[in-house]
């Protein structure tokens, strides 16, 4: 058991953030805490991506003489792109919920709920 | 010029949906003619390409002059082709519609051609990662439109929206990273080849991978009991989203889902792990019979129109879960045709009530005199929507049942024809109402109107808008012989099993 942490310990960190963000996101009552829970769901997919490039022993991806095996540079660059996916629908969700803030005068879902449905 | 044209589609709206927003500093003004000319440069494009698909066959462009399973690929046949035209005429159509409705603002057309762009991206990539992207541009432009009117339930209902949609098309990307364990590689094209090869369809990596990112993708077509975002997303948006979106949005995440079952996985995935496609199809049918049975109990004709959504894309998915030649045909077809005959009701509802303030099932009532053209056309839109032949609506669940049948799975079968039946309880309802009954109130006076309060006249080009969808799904009807020519010319390995 200790082995398989001691060699997989990523992965278990993936676990752990996947887990965290989605219970922040379905528990919390406050929008922005659900909005972090999002972040924190993200990141974990993100340092799964990162984590399946690594290879014992490999090189950074630039070519040279004797330079193989090198990690593979893929998933760098798919995370780049999703990081970004990532910040704008953070930015998007904290605009949204501004305006409901302004309109309601709270983030307490609980609330909201009531104010919402009269 | 014509292996350009799958990338034109996708640059096109990007690039003009960026004038209005500029302009929008100068004046609001600039928002309505910078779309049109826009997308009717758009639907001409679209045109000349699902022409040139449907006599040449399947296009393909490598961008960035990457070759295939390195670069990013996009690749458009008989059935991305159609919905890549599918998604130009309707915003087209729709923009006819928001002349008058508004919102008239410049940065509202803006996100309105960024999720033209994104809708069509997802529709013509051949690219799994790619196809994330686009898939949360449609979101995030989608998230904005919703919040665009000016009531603050719109807010609520946009952040419930994005909360659902980011976690499924997350769940997307987690898909994916199995893939590309599995793999190494995201051209669609190619993990379809190396899926058998490399990973054995039976193995759990392959198994995850496929829950995941079809369990993500169901998110975003709203299938229950995923589909909690959806009526308050299309019941709180402005009649002209409304009206886009739910023409648009959940259509494009089915044929995603369509694309990955036949593209990625193939058929072979679905015979070697029957127990991948009973869930998908028991999912479907749960979708189905949930879905009809919430839009019967609902008061509001909106919150109706999105559970019958619910409803009609677990029709849709059975279909391409089912996977024999008819059933596809029949699923392509409903997709299709939903898409006019729901776009055009949700614009029919936005009309009756600017001009009578009936917003209710019960409001509905002897409304069928006071606004004739437009309660006609819903008339004849939901009887489309039932399958009353001979509209659209009828041939596309008459190929899926057909598929069913030889199939020989007698509940699948059941479930359908039964779900015509329930189509039709909470639609015959509706039309009852409006020709058949006394005019009781105009609304209830404690339910908030859904419009963004932009004056409440409404012009020609709105009831055309709807006058048109109602002909066309009872004139698409004509096309569909052709269409299925086409469809299976271009997807030989899917469709001549």
């Amino acid at each position: 058991m200790f082995e398989l942490l001691n060699s997989h310990y990523n992965y278990f960190a993936v676990m752990l953030l996947l887990g965290i963000g989605l219970y922040m996101l379905i528990e919390s009552r406050n929008l922005v805490k659900k909005v972090i829970g999002m972040n924190i769901f993200q990141t974990g997919i993100f340092l799964f991506f990162i984590t399946l490039a690594f290879r014992t022993g490999g090189n950074p991806p630039i070519i040279k003489e004797g330079g193989s095996p090198y990690v593979s540079p893929l998933p760098h660059v798919l995370i780049l792109t999703a990081i970004v996916v990532g910040v704008s629908l953070t930015a998007v969700a904290l605009a949204l919920i501004i305006r409901i803030y302004t309109e309601y005068g709270t983030l307490d879902e609980d609330k909201l709920k009531q104010l919402y449905y009269d | 010029m014509i292996e350009q044209l799958p990338v034109l589609l996708v640059v096109l709206p990007i690039v003009g949906g960026a004038i209005p927003l500029a302009a929008s500093l100068v004046s609001d003004r600039a928002g309505w003619p910078v779309a049109t000319v826009t997308l009717l440069g758009q639907a001409g494009l679209a045109g000349l390409l699902a022409w040139t698909v449907g006599t040449n066959g399947t296009v393909s462009y490598a961008v960035g002059g990457f070759a295939a399973p390195y670069g990013i690929e996009l690749v458009v046949d008989g059935l991305s082709g159609a919905v890549a035209l599918l998604v130009a005429v309707v915003s087209l159509g729709v923009l006819a519609y928001a002349r008058q409705a508004g919102p008239h603002s410049g940065p509202f057309y803006g996100l309105y051609l960024l999720l033209v762009a994104g809708l069509t991206g997802m529709t013509v990539t051949g690219d799994v990662f790619n196809l994330y992207v686009f898939l949360e541009i449609t979101g995030l432009a989608a998230y904005g439109l919703v919040a665009s009117g000016r009531d603050a339930s719109a807010a609520v209902a946009a952040l419930k929206y994005l909360i659902i949609g980011t976690v499924g098309a997350s769940l997307y990307l987690l898909g994916i990273g199995y893939l590309l364990a599995a793999t190494g590689t995201l051209n669609m094209a190619d993990l379809a080849t190396k899926l058998g090869e490399m990973a054995a369809y039976d193995s759990t990596l392959v198994l995850t991978a496929f829950g995941l990112m079809v369990g993500g993708l169901t998110v975003k077509v709203a299938l229950f009991p995923l589909h909690t975002w959806q009526p308050d997303a299309y019941a709180n948006a402005p009649d002209t989203v409304s009206a886009f979106i739910s023409a648009l949005v959940s259509t494009v995440s089915a044929y995603a889902l369509a694309r990955l079952l036949f593209s990625v996985f193939t058929v072979e995935f679905l015979a070697a792990v029957p127990v991948a496609r009973w869930a998908l199809v028991g999912l479907a049918c749960v979708s189905i019979i949930a879905g009809s049975a919430l839009a019967v109990s609902q008061d509001s004709v909106q919150r109706m129109l999105a559970y019958s959504s619910v409803s009609q894309f677990g029709l849709v998915i059975a279909g391409f879960a089912i996977a024999t030649p008819l059933a596809v045909v029949g699923a392509t077809v409903h997709l299709l045709g939903h898409a006019v005959m729901k776009g055009g009701l949700f614009a029919a509802t936005g009309i009756i009530e600017r001009k009578t303030g009936a917003t209710t099932v019960n409001g509905y009532a002897g409304m069928g005199s006071r606004v004739p053209v437009s309660a006609f056309a819903f008339a004849v839109l939901s009887l489309a929507m039932v399958g009353v032949p001979p509209a659209v609506g009828f041939v596309g669940k008459w190929y899926i049942v057909l598929g069913a049948v030889n199939t020989e799975n007698w509940a699948v079968v059941t479930v359908l024809l039964a779900s015509t039946l329930l189509t039709l309880a909470y639609f015959a309802r509706l039309v009852e109402r409006l020709y058949f009954a006394e005019a009781t109130i105009h609304s209830k006076p404690d339910e908030a109107p859904v419009t963004d309060g932009s004056g409440q006249a409404v012009s020609f080009g709105m009831i055309a808008v709807v006058v048109i969808a109602a002909a066309l799904a009872v004139a698409l009807t004509a096309a569909v012989p052709a269409f299925e020519q086409v469809l299976r010319e271009t997807l030989p390995p899917l469709l001549n099993q």
